[in-house]
């Protein structure tokens, strides 16, 4: 039997900062030429897992580490982080800052130039590896404008020029849009049979990465290891549920259909799933997909021209509406003008001709604050957008500046407070808060405005399943309540899926569809040209040759 | 690619020369001209900058808003200059030839000599300047920084630098916009006092953005190795070519002249006036 690559023995860490271990008593072993799924929902201890292994705990992390753990046989915590990082090369999860040159080449260059290799030596390095990439012609371009897949394949490169023989991977899907992802996965399974590497990938998003064929799968929650198994296995337990992880959407179909999943065989992938006899078990799930219920025009976007450039224009006379009291979701390839037409919306861009007409009243007169009162926007990152120290305050601002009297200001936030559980909270620093929570706290602080349309830019990024589906029983909430009509920018499959009621596909700046995300999300050509992918339940109605897959598609629309 | 300082390929001999001998160059030049107040000597450095620069293939237009900021902080320094000291002409040059004005105000053709001398000063490295910022990639900039000593840490946080930039310019964007809707107005409608108000609350996050930021691109950089060895490559970095080393002798040969020309003045000063 081969020794393992990476062995784990009882490891209990602590980190110096906080009163509770973060990881109890791991134990397992990664062997050679193995492709392992460290899966887990957030604060269940996976990136301090991958911090143990890339040696930035204890450089920069500092903690008490119990047990034993070694690589290659060797004691990591006697070894530095340089030591370390010729032996395991980390692709981090952030493809933008941890670009660190200012163009393709000089990122992949990058490690070699600190080893102070030749120019000569290093010039053949990157020009090998860019090639495989498929980055050859790119080498001279700066990183704001490559997209996210052309960003991490340099990062990709930029480590394997060390020649290692294992790669961890943090959260690669985080900044991916679900056509990158694919093209991402199948990237990492080629490499890994080419080069017999070793890969360790932390993810929460287990159907995405379920393509790249791993071959185990480590389930964490609260700091301990619960489930080390392969998918098969994994999958037949029905345990990802229950610790914060979405199960692969056709696995949520099989079992909403009342199929015994633990007895199929090849239950990991789709496209071997053994499932012909519960064909018409699966069949009878089949909804039909709900046309636009929702029929009363809010806003009116009429004869829209605009563009960055005057020579180059985006828009050209887009037209589209939204109604009172649905839930939009705005689609396409980055860089396409999704964004955009978000921010035409809300006044932080003026259009060059044309017109928004919100309730049959134009609102190209009114400033951005002005705007904000009907249409209010809430950005992805909740850190661009608290500015106080506590989540009170935080909630107020917006009211204080439109001089409302304080018992009314009270009254308001405390409603919403109460409404995004909250309240119990109110007086907590926001330092103390959760990523999620903090991400609740920016909808609020715009909810208490009273906007009448809500837009979200890609609300659930960097949100595991528990994450997610709170936030959705949150928008559900405050759409059925308040009538909020909820305008979503989005790349996640889920949320698609199980969410949004109608769809706008940008992409170059054309509408090329006004659909039902059911029917999007079965469209082969649609979903290519919006960046997307084909749901999985698409796939599996596709392989038992199921009329109208759409249908399958709505069956497991939330509700 | 990152317009701050304007670099741009252009097809020129002086963008094919190294950054180290273009930096040796410019150093070696600017020093010299610094220290000189030999009138000669300063407009022979004007001329052969503006020549310099015809060659570089730099238009206005690109480099238009740093000769303004440049020209006019050289009018405000002479206007100070003849200001708080209006006698300093005399006392360094010996002589007294009045032009106009009387006592304290007496303008003498010592101070208009000596002040033309150092607009004289301003004229030859602006463009000089200019050239090395706009024919420089860069990274090779950097190199070439620490190829002349500075050591590599410091002089790579300069390339890090350009390289976030563009970042931190859109997060401050889209703070601030996200702030304007929140009913912060930072536009000219507003009072000053409002204003600054609002620009503390788009500080504030983009602060807190930024810090996260350096974190994980420091531990990006770590991760490959930055810091581990003494000494490090630079992938831009260019081999020296027969150019480059007739470029440093000719820096060589303009401090050899200028230092002649110290000899003969018997000091850093050109005395018409004697």
């Amino acid at each position: 039997m081969t020794a393992p690559i990476i062995d784990f023995q009882h490891v209990t860490f602590k980190y110096h900062a906080q009163a509770e271990p973060t990881l109890n008593d791991i134990s397992f072993q990664i062997y050679p030429g193995e492709k392992v799924l460290i899966a887990g929902a957030s604060g269940s201890g996976k990136t301090t897992l991958l911090r143990l292994l890339n040696g930035l705990i204890p450089q920069a992390y500092a903690g008490d580490t119990q047990g034993t753990l070694t690589l290659h046989g060797k004691n990591i915590l006697d070894q530095t982080l340089f030591e370390l990082s010729l032996q395991a090369g980390t692709v981090l999860q952030d493809s933008d800052a941890q670009f660190v040159g200012l163009t393709v080449a000089e990122d992949i260059a990058f490690a070699l130039e600190n080893d102070h290799q030749p120019v000569s030596h290093i010039k053949a390095e990157v020009a090998k590896w860019a090639t495989r990439f498929g980055l050859g012609d790119r080498l001279n371009l700066a990183p704001q404008v490559l997209s996210g897949g052309q960003k991490q394949r340099t990062s990709m490169a930029g480590v394997l020029v060390d020649d290692g023989k294992l790669l961890l991977f943090d959260e690669p899907l985080a900044s991916l849009d679900p056509a990158a992802g694919v093209v991402a996965m199948d990237m990492i399974d080629k490499l890994q049979s080419e080069r017999d590497l070793t890969v360790v990938i932390i993810e929460h998003r287990i159907e995405e990465v379920l393509r790249a064929n791993v071959d185990r799968v480590i389930v964490m929650a609260g700091g301990r290891i619960v489930a080390n198994g392969t998918p098969t296995e994994i999958i037949k337990a029905g345990i990802l549920p229950e610790n914060g992880l979405d199960e692969p959407l056709y696995v949520q179909l099989l079992r909403q259909a009342h199929i015994d999943v633990s007895r199929l065989s090849h239950v990991a992938n789709v496209n071997q799933i053994d499932v012909v006899e519960q064909k018409t078990a699966i069949e009878s799930l089949k909804k039909p997909v709900k046309s636009n219920t929702h029929q009363i025009v809010k806003l009116v976007v009429k004869d829209l021209d605009f563009g960055y450039d005057k020579n180059s224009p985006l828009f050209k006379k887009l037209n589209t509406v939204i109604n009172q009291g649905e839930i939009l979701g705005i689609v396409g390839k980055n860089g396409s003008g999704k964004t955009t037409l978000s921010h035409l919306l809300t006044g932080f861009l003026v259009p060059d001709t044309g017109d928004i007409i919100l309730d049959g009243e134009s609102v190209l007169q009114q400033s951005i604050k002005e705007r904000a009162d009907n249409i209010g926007y809430v950005l992805q990152n909740p850190n661009h957008m608290i500015t106080k120290a506590t989540v009170f305050d935080e909630v107020a601002s917006g009211l204080i500046l439109r001089h409302v009297s304080s018992d009314d200001i009270e009254k308001r936030v405390r409603e919403i407070l109460k409404l995004i559980d909250l309240d119990a909270m109110r007086h907590w620093p926001i330092a103390a808060l959760s990523f999620g929570q903090k991400k609740r706290l920016t909808i609020a602080a715009v909810l208490v405005l009273k906007p009448q349309i809500l837009i979200l830019d890609e609300p659930t990024a960097g949100q595991d399943a528990t994450h997610t589906n709170e936030l959705l029983q949150f928008l559900t909430k405050i759409n059925q309540q308040e009538k909020t009509t909820v305008v979503i920018i989005t790349h996640d499959m889920h949320l698609l899926a199980n969410f949004v009621e109608r769809a706008l596909v940008i992409v170059d700046g054309q509408l090329l569809a006004d659909t039902t995300p059911s029917e999007l999300l079965a469209n082969e050509a649609l979903v290519k040209l919006a960046s997307l992918r084909t749901t999985s339940v698409y796939q599996l109605a596709n392989r038992l040759d199921i009329t109208h897959p759409e249908e399958l598609n709505a069956a497991i629309v939330h509700n | 690619m990152n317009n701050l300082f304007g670099y741009k390929q252009r097809d020129t001999w002086i963008n094919h020369t190294t950054g180290t001998a273009k930096l040796i160059g410019f150093l070696a030049l600017s020093t010299m001209g610094m220290i000189s107040y030999d009138t000669r000597f300063l407009l022979g450095l004007v001329v052969l900058a503006i020549v310099l620069m015809q060659m570089a293939q730099i238009k206005y237009r690109e480099y238009a808003l740093m000769a303004k900021l440049v020209i006019i902080f050289a009018i405000i320094n002479l206007v100070m200059v003849a200001v708080l000291a209006p006698q300093y002409g005399v006392q360094l040059y010996g002589t007294r030839h009045v032009l106009f004005g009387t006592g304290y105000w007496t303008m003498t053709q010592e101070q208009i000599f000596y002040e033309f001398n150092l607009l004289l000063k301003y004229l030859f490295s602006l463009p000089l300047a200019i050239i090395l910022l706009f024919t420089t990639n860069p990274s090779e900039f950097a190199a070439g920084l620490n190829k002349i000593g500075v050591p590599y840490k410091i002089a790579y946080s300069f390339a890090i630098t350009l390289r976030y930039i563009p970042d931190v310019q859109s997060d401050y964007r889209t703070i601030s916009l996200a702030q304007q809707a929140r009913g912060y107005e930072i536009s000219k409608k507003a009072p000053l006092l409002a204003r600054s108000k609002g620009a503390v609350q788009i500080i504030l996050p983009l602060v807190f953005a930024s810090l996260n930021r350096i974190e994980t691109i420091s531990q990006a950089m770590e991760l490959r190795r930055f810091g581990r060895e003494k000494k490090r490559s630079w992938y831009q970095e260019q081999a020296f070519a027969t150019r480059d080393i007739m470029m440093i002798l000719g820096a060589a040969a303009v401090v050899i002249i200028g230092a002649i020309l110290f000899v003969q003045n018997g000091g850093r000063l050109y005395n018409p006036f004697k």
